[in-house]
């Protein structure tokens, strides 16, 4: 039982858990699925399909807490990738053809890759603070969307990309298998390349790293591009669930929603280890919690303050935890820092 | 004894000297000076472009538009200075302004409602300040935290906009006060959005208080072995940060006539933009006050120009982004270059 | 000390008796005694790791005691932190001058005591007042300039003028000369000795031999965090003090074959050779040159410019001047991508900051340089990794012999082997160890070594650092000396001995003893 409680995930799982227990006990109908023309619905169904936005975001952004950055971008991404992807839709004399759609839907992941090689690029190569690169993008990029759509909310009405954030296969929303299939190219491309080790190691260790001669600018250029990739999915996802691009709405503050959970899943802000495991449970636990908010009848713009509680909570819990580690060091009240190197 | 003289000194009288001990004793102010000018730039660009610009009118309106982020400009440059950032201040501003007015509205006298405002905004710094010093939380997080908390509380207050019809507050925008012959004016808001300037410049120059944050911003660590008191300077930092949030909550309500509980998103944004613009260093430790009222002075041109040129406002954004970016890239590289250069 | 049949107890500004500050699982000092007299300036000596760093955090409060007694004026006191200790007349001025660079001098001078005027800072007395504190020190410079417009020498008078705002009776200055050049070293010196004529008591921290000489009064040496013996400077020669600093170790490592005594073919191409290797400020153009099989001991002492050496050879620091070849052929070393793909590999002094991965395991550890080296994309299969961290567990003998335990969690020595695996992994010609056996016990200090001196002998070229004279002679087949950023000195003999290399380290001129060979 012992080692079952010192695995990373337990405690995230326990809270996910513990959530929907006690969702279930509120309102019974909580697991409920219903079955309607071979497709599943139901609230869970809700919370894994609507959930499908933060969970890409969610992925990149903990590679890149991993590298010890963070990307505030990515809200705004979000919207300009969705602005890129409906003005191509509505521009096009044939907004029904598959053609066309692939073509939007790649063009707005495209643009979404090239902000996130730029992010990169001034973490990486110029050297900016995380914080401050990806402010700049938060700030301009919500503008750049509106200039896209032409200052409106450009409607569509497309069947094709409607389908992607609606649309059922095998009985099951499309947007899950989307998610389904994005947490296992990243899982596979940090655990079954040597990018995920490299990438904790520069983490933990940016200089010793540097010294055993991994490639850190490559690796933290990298994140943040696979950040903005994600993103840009996510965009084009929150696009099709409304069938329109709204430059100010989209992926509001999804950022602080990508970082709980990543938070949650046990990643460390400082970098480092991360876990891909830990972020999924993260993002849905956070999906069941606006689901009990909305269910508890308090109105989704208020959502925001019971996040920040969590937050806080889950962010002092960390904290002393680091403390602890400290203070295990000292015998007496006070605890030196850096014992080892005496000089 | 030996007489230690640095060799400026004696060649004082010498042209080379003055400009020798200017650079010794002010550089700081060189960024400040870069704002200026832009300022001068983009003034005599658009009287040229326009012809219309240079109006009184139009001059007058800029203090008057921007009375609020002036405010908050005053109180960001404070937790900047010490090497922070506090990003709640439009949610904090939102919420005092909801607050506020629903108070109004209940029927409770301007006299105690404004003191309740300043004291929401000080309890919200003081929060932020608190998680930033005594748990380690970094900066950012906790005050996209309060900023998350902010927001949630704001619709707690009413989901849409309360109309203020109050006359004590009504009065302080709508005067218009006659400065000087011709349209020249200002309300009681521009007086005091530029009290808040003197005051915030006052303080940082000439009590402890101001020059321990110069301090903690230049090297908390230093300050601490100087025997400075960093930690309830760096927490007052913040609450100063949230007092001005609150106060920028009334001028915002009083110019708007109304508080709505989206007002400000974003605005933490354009006020970090205008700080940094301003001539204040992201990493602590350089920068006026009045630098930040001119960062706020080019944010407002630039809105006028754009409403000018008929063009979207999301150019607005767009440029501040811009701006934000090229003097955040600048800064790094005078680091870069002065840190290579020390022996 | 009586007078006239009367006792009159002589209290010293400062008096440490028995100190000890133990961290777990490390003892740094161990029942130390200092005595600081007022008028005299009174310096600290040792090697790295000796305990000087740690004795001074004791006595200005930085770290807690576990054992001893700290009596300020005869008083015993207790220091819980730096305001405590400078409340009590001790004031420290830092090699890394703790004043703030974006204040004016005058601030940083004066802040915290500054003169006010109906609530507000007086700037005029501010400046007034910092200029005469200034100028008490013979220092005369603009107090409103920005205290990084200055020198770091200047800066460094100015913390000192800052500790004397409060009247300070002790003055700590831990290796105040460290980034000062011949003519700022003076007017520091002068500064002191006219604090020192005014009765201060100074606790002066250097490794810099000449200089220890041109000021000290007195001298306390520690060694291994336990005192050696104080002794007035002018009594104890130059070449006597660097024996007590270094000591002699345990014959056990005596076990080790004489592995210094092969012949080294050097008639072909050196596996690495850079000639005017240099970088402004912090080391002089210098030559060196490995050959195949060969270890090369770099020997000096504490910042004589070993590590900075090595550092520019592996590409961790950019070299300003200087040409490489490896195996002939010209190369450019300016990263250590470029080092480690010329199949050169680089072990750090400072294993904690520069070394381990702390939050990985052994296994991680190991295979890092082999799998930075392949890049991201080609992943080592299971079976490989474990292979090789296996065999180099044993080799070097790592306990736990866990791979899967957290590096963290192991002793220093234990850490130290796998680093050593993690360079050795990656195949290389050419090995660079900076103090490979410094804070580790006695056992795995030999087993680096007789694996260092074994695969030398299998045909490895090995540049190894070392501040424990007798590893660099039992190892070393050609050593460089080192001092002061130089070198001063290329010894090539099988007879040389540690009292040989300490009289080549110590000496004023380069001379070298006759049975000596000096090739500088």
């Amino acid at each position: 039982m012992r080692r079952l409680v010192r695995q990373r995930l337990f405690w995230p799982i326990a809270a996910l858990l513990t959530l929907i227990v006690v969702n279930t006990i509120a309102r019974p109908s909580f697991i409920s699925v219903t079955v309607r023309d071979g497709q599943l619905y139901g609230p869970l169904l809700d919370i894994l399909r609507n959930s499908a936005p933060l969970m890409l975001v969610a992925l990149g952004m903990t590679i890149v807490i991993a590298t010890r950055g963070i990307d505030l971008s990515v809200g705004a991404i979000m919207a300009v990738s969705g602005a890129v992807a409906l003005t191509i839709i509505a521009g096009s004399p044939s907004p029904d053809d598959l053609g066309t759609v692939l073509v939007a839907i790649l063009a707005g992941i495209a643009v979404a890759l090239v902000l996130g090689l730029w992010n990169g690029f001034l973490v990486a190569v110029v050297g900016i603070q995380p914080i401050i690169a990806t402010l700049v993008l938060m700030l301009a990029g919500r503008g750049v969307a509106l200039l896209i759509t032409g200052g409106f909310i450009t409607t569509i009405n497309s069947e094709p990309y409607r389908f992607l954030a609606q649309g059922y296969v095998f009985g099951l929303p499309l947007a899950l298998y989307v998610s389904l299939v994005a947490i296992a190219i990243v899982a596979v491309v940090e655990r079954r390349t040597a990018l995920g080790v490299l990438t904790e190691s520069v983490g933990i260790n940016p200089e010793a790293s540097r010294l055993a001669g991994v490639r850190s600018r490559g690796i933290v250029w990298g994140a943040y591009a696979a950040s903005g990739l994600l993103a840009g999915l996510a965009g084009i996802l929150y696009s099709s669930n409304i069938s329109a691009a709204d430059a100010n709405a989209a992926g509001l503050y999804i950022e602080l929603d990508a970082i709980l959970a990543v938070v949650l899943g046990g990643t460390s802000l400082m970098g480092g280890k991360f876990s891909i495991a830990g972020t999924v449970v993260g993002v849905f636990t956070i999906q069941t919690l606006k689901s009990t908010i909305t269910f508890l009848g308090v109105p989704p713009a208020v959502s925001p303050l019971f996040l920040a509680i969590i937050v806080v909570i889950v962010v002092l819990i960390q904290s002393p935890r680091l403390r602890g580690g400290i203070s295990r060091l000292a015998t007496s009240s006070r605890a030196p820092k850096t014992p080892e190197v005496v000089r | 004894m030996t007489g230690l003289t640095v060799a400026g000194e004696t060649r004082a009288a010498s042209a080379v000297g003055s400009v020798r001990r200017f650079t010794s004793r002010r550089v700081t102010w060189i960024p400040v000076l870069a704002a200026v000018t832009i300022l001068l730039l983009l003034l005599v660009g658009a009287q040229l472009y326009f012809g219309n610009f240079f109006t009184p009118r139009v001059l007058s309106s800029l203090l008057l538009d921007n009375a609020y982020l002036l405010i908050l400009a005053v109180g960001m440059t404070f937790v900047i200075l010490t090497g922070g950032i506090d990003l709640s201040v439009g949610a904090v501003m939102a919420f005092t302004g909801m607050l506020g007015a629903s108070l109004l509205r209940d029927g409770l006298p301007t006299a105690v409602v404004i003191p309740v405002m300043l004291a929401i905004g000080a309890g919200m710094g003081l929060a932020v300040g608190v998680l930033v010093h005594y748990f380690d939380v970094q900066p950012f997080i906790a005050s996209l935290a309060a900023m998350f908390a902010a927001r949630g509380l704001a619709f707690m207050v009413s989901l849409s906009s309360i109309k203020v019809e109050d006359p004590a507050i009504l009065w302080l925008q709508s005067t218009r006060l006659q400065v000087a012959p011709g349209s020249w004016y200002i309300t009681p808001t521009g007086i005091l959005a530029l009290l808040v300037v003197l005051v915030g410049a006052l303080v940082l120059h000439f009590t402890r208080f101001g020059r321990t944050i110069y301090a903690i911003g230049g090297s908390e660590q230093s300050a601490r072995l100087m025997g400075l008191p960093v930690v309830r300077t760096k927490i007052l930092a913040y609450v100063v940060s949230g007092v001005c949030a609150g106060l920028a909550g009334v001028v915002f309500t009083a110019y708007t006539g109304a508080s709505y509980p989206l007002n400000g998103i974003g605005t933490e944004l354009d006020t970090i933009a205008a700080v940094v613009i301003g001539g204040t260093l992201l990493t602590g430790g350089s920068g006026f006050v009045v630098g930040s009222m001119i960062g706020v002075f080019v944010y407002g041109t630039i809105k006028t120009v754009i409403s000018f040129l008929g063009a979207e406002q999301s150019w607005t954004r767009i440029s501040i982004g811009a701006l934000l970016l090229v003097f955040v890239v600048v800064q790094r590289i005078i680091v870069a270059r002065s840190a290579a250069q020390r022996r | 000390m009586t007078s006239h049949g009367t006792t009159t107890a002589v209290t010293h500004p400062v008096e440490l008796r028995g100190i000890t500050v133990e961290f777990p699982g490390v003892k740094a000092l161990d029942d130390v005694d200092l005595t600081l007299r007022a008028g005299e300036v009174h310096t600290l000596m040792g090697e790295n790791g000796a305990g000087k760093s740690t004795l001074i955090k004791a006595l200005t409060g930085v770290y807690p005691i576990t054992a001893g007694t700290i009596g300020v004026r005869g008083v015993p006191r207790e220091f819980r932190s730096t305001a405590d200790a400078q409340a009590a007349g001790v004031s420290t001025v830092y090699q890394e001058v703790n004043l703030c660079p974006n204040l004016s001098v005058g601030e940083n001078v004066v802040l915290g005591h500054e003169p006010r005027r109906f609530g507000r800072i007086d700037w005029a007395a501010l400046h007034r007042d910092a200029a005469r504190h200034l100028a008490s020190l013979g220092v005369h410079i603009d107090t409103r300039s920005l205290l990084g417009s200055h020198s770091i020498a200047v800066q460094q008078l100015v913390a000192i003028a800052r500790a004397m705002v409060t009247d300070a009776a002790v003055l700590v200055l831990d290796e105040p000369t460290s980034s000062l050049d011949r003519t700022e070293v003076e007017q520091l010196f002068a500064v002191i000795r006219d604090l020192r004529d005014r009765g201060v008591a100074i606790l002066f921290v250097t490794h810099f031999l000449d200089q220890v000489y041109e000021i000290s009064d007195r001298l306390t040496v520690l060694r291994n965090g336990r005192l050696v013996g104080e002794y007035p400077a002018a009594e104890l020669p130059r070449g006597e003090l660097i024996s007590l600093m270094i000591g002699r170790e345990l014959d056990e490592l005596d076990a080790l074959s004489r592995s210094a005594e092969r012949t080294i073919d050097r008639t072909g191409e050196p596996v690495l050779r850079s000639r005017g290797i240099g970088r402004r400020g912090v080391l002089d153009p210098t030559d060196i040159e490995v050959f195949d099989g060969e270890v090369v001991g770099l020997a000096g002492l504490l910042g004589s410019g070993r590590t900075e050496l090595v550092r520019l050879l592996f590409g961790a620091d950019r070299p300003d001047s200087g040409t490489t070849t490896v195996r002939g052929a010209s190369a450019r070393i300016g990263s250590p991508r470029q080092a480690i793909d010329r199949r050169i590999a680089f072990s750090s002094e400072d294993r904690r900051a520069e070394g381990t991965i702390s939050d990985l395991t052994v296994a991680e550890n190991i295979i890092l340089g082999i799998q930075a080296k392949r890049g991201a994309l080609r992943k080592m299969r299971k079976a490989e990794q474990d292979a090789i961290v296996d065999e180099y567990i044993r080799a070097l003998g790592v306990r736990p012999a866990d791979p899967q335990a957290l590096i963290r969690n192991l002793s220093g020595g234990n850490q130290q082997k796998v680093l050593l695996a993690r360079s050795l992994a990656t195949a290389p010609q050419l090995i660079i160890l900076d103090e490979p056996t410094r804070g580790i016990d006695v056992g795995a200090k030999a087993d680096i070594q007789r694996k260092v001196a074994e695969l030398a002998e299998q045909g490895l070229a090995v540049v190894f650092i070392s501040s424990e004279l007798e590893e660099v002679v039992r190892l070393a087949q050609r050593i460089v000396v080192m001092r002061d950023r130089r070198k001063i000195g290329e010894l090539t003999s099988h007879d040389i001995d540690v009292s040989d290399l300490v009289e080549v380290i110590a000496q004023e001129s380069p001379e070298t003893p006759d049975h000596v060979e000096n090739v500088a």
